[in-house]
């Protein structure tokens, strides 16, 4: 019932660009603390969102593999700090074997004493890039890239579907390996070890490939790239103004993010940057004559969601310019956590997009909590690997 | 509207060319249907005219190809996008973006076209095509036919003057086929389209079509004419169209209507026939080869198998059969042992087929899937033939062997990529026969196959069920059913509504009747075959 009063409102859930605003500013805010709290704070706060407002799509389960990623980047990075990392004085816990290095190796190190310092160090920064991670994933899992790219300009979408194409192979290939080692199984062949690897590999690049291809000639015979004759010098001085903008921005946001490694925090490149970017995107847009399709509208929700993202950063930024303590966590001396009450507050305004947001059509969830969506997929063997 | 004049066409590297010296000429708002023998050139040739051949294909192109005055040697498929709307043999291929109503306004948007008039189309093509409930939904939750209508959808959007289709109704069910073949029509009536269609199942299209182009392959030159007239020279004709030469009528009836209208005489005949032999149904005495037991599939929050109770028995051929997405896949790969089950029990030969070992599973159970691609890995065929004898210790040359039973002549030099969807199924089926397992699972084992391949397969499975072997099928094809199976098990949403002997399932039910039966009823012959013995036993009894 839910879904046909949706789609006759014409809502088809929010704007992906408000999604990728509030997952960026969430993980902003995570990239300015070490503070184990607010970090578990901003990822349970992320993972509760997509929770409530995820679709039955594929891609709405992205987030588990980024959950799962960040884990990974946990325990590399603690296993690297017991290895090679810097010695840091403190509670000794227990001593590696030492490899002694050449004097030019100065600052590395293999072996040593391993304190609970250096660990707790290692753990709270990759909790850092985890968090950051799972922040990437809750955007992955809320707003389809498909849908993103189209709210690109004309000239960048059509590189952006190029882009498509080419991420489209990785989960392709990733259903090849379900196929073809339930293929290999049929045909009585080992699928693992070493020689069903090699046999595995092959045919499934293959039928990545393959299917890689056919969707370019999928592309090109729905029209994809037809094209208005332009001056040659015009589209040049685009491509020049196109490339400019963009190292400019990057540059501009690296000062943004990293404080005073730039004049003006970075804030003028950007707005330099912007400016050329546009302009070349606005040149180059008029070779394709491609309309849209109900363009997403950018209403209420998309900007109470991401007011919501911006106010988290905001008070995470504003926190950590006061000095209030406990955004940094502090090893020495070894002690629990403190928790700054502003900036977690302020991370507990990035729930709001889990009942702000409009409920795409066909999601998992609704606030009754019955199932819309359900679906009769033609099961492919082993399409589940 | 289409203009073949003078066309040939030759791959990159092979000998002989696939399209020579091709003429042909289709009006506007003509139905088209393309026939002719598996691996003959018919994909080729509807390629040809959106230029897909040579564009991405290489090759040799001779002689031009017009579409609308548009010549396929100046203008690129993307140019003709408005139109030419082609659709392929896997529509899931052809998907670009990820939600139902984004891929039909795709071609749309490539086009230019005002946002109002996109919306408008997009919502007239939603009724068109049915698929109304269906615009928010992922594309990849879709079954195998929402699929195609989503894809002839995306391409109607554009309005294009011609359609064309390769193989529009291979993976569709016998209800869904009918909608689709029925929307092509109105489109050809209403709007005046020029539709050219690829198709193996002749008995679906033939009533709709108004010409056929018969390509009989192997360089022979194309035949152009009505129905009527080039069904009494073709190879391949639908089992109407057989037990109309069989009993001479004339003209050669093309619908059921035409044909029951003439079958007055004949149905007399058969009524004093001694009726078709009751095919041999196992009991429980016979040894079962493969059980399941209350069996469970969900993915996600789909629920594939419902508590299914299953048994396959020595010497059955089992048709499974149901609409798209009913679960036959599912149940194949769950004797298959593809992965276990959610709950219940799955027991072939005495031990779980998830947990067996590789090896131990093949002596046990073989199964071709329905993209028979996947079970091929080398790269030419004689190659493929010989490694399929050495995975499973059988004398050199048995594969090949049975290759030459399930379809003969097969050039051993290419690569399984460069074959028809039909010869590379035949080359799976052969690997997958070689080994003579006693459980045979074959997922539509008739796609992309044409009438003699088809007759090939149904004597080989028939003689393979009187060797004591077991057959289980998943299909659409009616007629496939009619002439081999013993059994069948109809699935719905997951649970089996009817299991039973074929001729009973079959002949009582108006979706899954084949031909000969409608037009027989209410005398219970299925077949030709059937037919034609009766006829000549005949005499004997007076």
């Amino acid at each position: 019932m839910s879904r046909k009063t949706l789609a006759s409102s014409g809502r088809r859930g929010l704007h992906p660009g408000a999604w990728w605003l509030w997952a960026g500013c969430m993980a902003g805010a995570a990239s300015r603390t070490t503070n184990p709290i607010l970090l578990l704070l901003i990822g349970a706060v992320a993972v509760y969102v997509v929770a409530a407002r995820r679709t039955s799509a594929p891609w709405s389960r992205s987030i588990v593999v980024f959950l799962r990623l960040g884990l990974v980047v946990i325990v590399l990075r603690v296993l690297l700090v017991i290895v090679f990392g810097i010695r840091l004085p403190g509670h000794v816990l227990f001593t590696l074997p030492h490899i002694p290095l050449p004097s030019w190796a100065a600052g590395v190190s293999i072996g040593g004493p391993v304190t609970a310092e250096a660990i707790l160090q290692a753990t709270l920064q990759g909790l850092r890039l985890a968090v950051v991670l799972v922040c990437f994933g809750a955007a992955n899992s809320l707003a389809s890239p498909y849908r993103l790219l189209r709210c690109l300009p004309a000239v960048l979408y059509e590189a952006g579907v190029a882009i498509t194409v080419s991420l489209s192979f990785a989960p392709e290939l990733v259903m090849a390996i379900g196929d073809v080692r339930a293929a290999r199984r049929l045909r009585g062949r080992p699928t693992r070890g070493f020689s069903g690897l090699r046999g595995t590999a092959i045919p499934v690049l293959e039928r990545a490939l393959d299917r890689s291809l056919q969707l370019a000639s999928s592309m090109d015979a729905r029209g994809y790239g037809r094209r208005v004759p332009v001056a040659r010098g015009a589209r040049r001085a685009a491509t020049a103004g196109t490339a400019t903008g963009l190292l400019l921005v990057v540059a501009g946001l690296y000062g943004v993010l990293v404080a005073g490694s730039l004049p003006g925090g970075g804030i003028p490149f950007v707005a330099v940057g912007a400016v050329l970017l546009g302009a070349g995107l606005a040149t180059s847009g008029r070779r394709t004559n491609r309309t849209r399709y109900r363009p997403d509208p950018w209403r209420g929700p998309e900007w109470i969601v991401s007011a919501s993202g911006m106010a988290v950063v905001g008070t995470m930024v504003a926190s950590g310019i006061l000095g209030v303590p406990g955004i940094e966590f502090v090893i020495y001396p070894l002690g629990p956590p403190t928790l700054p009450v502003l900036a977690a507050v302020g991370i507990l305004i990035g729930l709001v997009p889990a009942w702000a947001a409009p409920v795409e059509p066909g999601a998992v969830s609704i606030p009754d909590g019955s199932t819309t969506g359900s679906g009769d997929p033609a099961p492919q063997v082993g399409a589940a690997a | 509207m289409i203009k073949l004049v003078d066309v040939s066409f030759t791959y990159d590297g092979a000998s002989s060319p696939t399209l020579d010296r091709v003429d042909l000429a289709l009006g506007e708002g003509e139905l088209c249907v393309v026939v002719g023998p598996t691996g003959s050139g018919k994909t080729t040739l509807l390629r040809a005219v959106n230029g897909l051949v040579p564009h991405f294909t290489g090759g040799r192109l001779s002689g031009e190809v017009l579409v609308d005055g548009r010549s396929t040697r100046e203008f690129p498929p993307r140019e003709l996008a408005d139109v030419v709307g082609m659709v392929g043999q896997n529509p899931a291929a052809s998907f670009v973006t990820d939600v139902v109503e984004d891929e039909l306004a795709y071609t749309m948007e490539n086009l230019g076209l005002d946002p109002e008039v996109m919306r408008r189309r997009v919502e007239d093509t939603l009724d068109l095509l049915g698929l109304h409930d269906l615009r928010h939904r992922p594309l990849a939750t879709l079954s195998g036919g929402q699929q195609q209508r989503v894809a002839i959808g995306a391409v109607l959007t554009a309005s294009p003057r011609v359609l064309v289709l390769d193989e529009p109704t291979s993976a569709l069910d016998p209800a869904a086929a009918e909608e689709v073949l029925g929307s092509l029509t109105r489109l050809v009536h209403d709007l005046g389209l020029t539709v050219l269609l690829a198709e193996h199942r002749l008995e679906r299209v033939l009533p709709f079509a108004d010409s056929v182009v018969l390509v009989p392959g192997r360089g022979a030159p194309l035949q152009v004419g009505s129905a009527a007239r080039i069904m009494e020279v073709s190879p391949v004709a639908p089992p109407i169209v057989d037990l109309g030469r069989l009993a001479g009528w004339t003209p050669l009836p093309l619908s059921v209507r035409d044909a029951r209208r003439q079958a007055g005489p004949l149905r007399e005949r058969l009524a004093r026939a001694e009726p078709p032999p009751a095919r041999a149904t196992a009991t429980d005495a016979v040894p079962t080869l493969a059980r399941l037991h209350r069996v469970t599939v969900r993915f996600d929050q789909v629920t594939a198998l419902d508590a299914v109770d299953f048994a396959a028995r020595q010497g059955e051929v089992v048709a499974v059969m149901g609409r798209n997405g009913s679960g036959k896949s599912t149940l194949l790969a769950q004797i298959a042992g593809v992965r276990p089950p959610t709950s219940g029990r799955v027991d072939v030969g005495g031990a779980d087929p998830a947990a067996l070992s590789a090896s131990a599973l093949v002596a046990r159970v073989g199964l071709v899937p329905q993209d028979a691609s996947l079970l091929l890995y080398s790269d030419s065929v004689a190659a493929e033939c010989a490694s399929a004898d050495q995975d499973t210790n059988l004398p050199p040359g048995t594969t090949a062997a049975m290759l030459e039973r399930v379809l003969p002549g097969l050039p051993v030099d290419h690569h399984p990529r460069d074959l028809s969807e039909g010869q590379r199924l035949a080359l799976a089926l052969a690997v997958v026969l070689a080994p003579a397992p006693p459980l045979l699972l074959l997922d539509e084992p008739t796609r992309g196959l044409d009438y003699p391949g088809k007759a090939r397969l149904v004597g080989l499975l028939a003689d393979l069920a009187a060797d004591g072997h077991c057959v289980v099928m998943a299909t659409h094809d009616v007629e496939l059913v009619a002439q081999v199976a013993t059994r069948a098990v109809v699935l719905a949403d997951g649970e089996v509504v009817a299991d039973g002997p074929a001729r009973d399932v079959v002949c009582h039910s108006p979706v899954f009747a084949p031909q000969v039966s409608k037009i027989l009823a209410p005398e219970p012959w299925l077949t030709v075959q059937e037919v034609r013995t009766a006829l000549d036993v005949e005499p004997v009894r007076g």
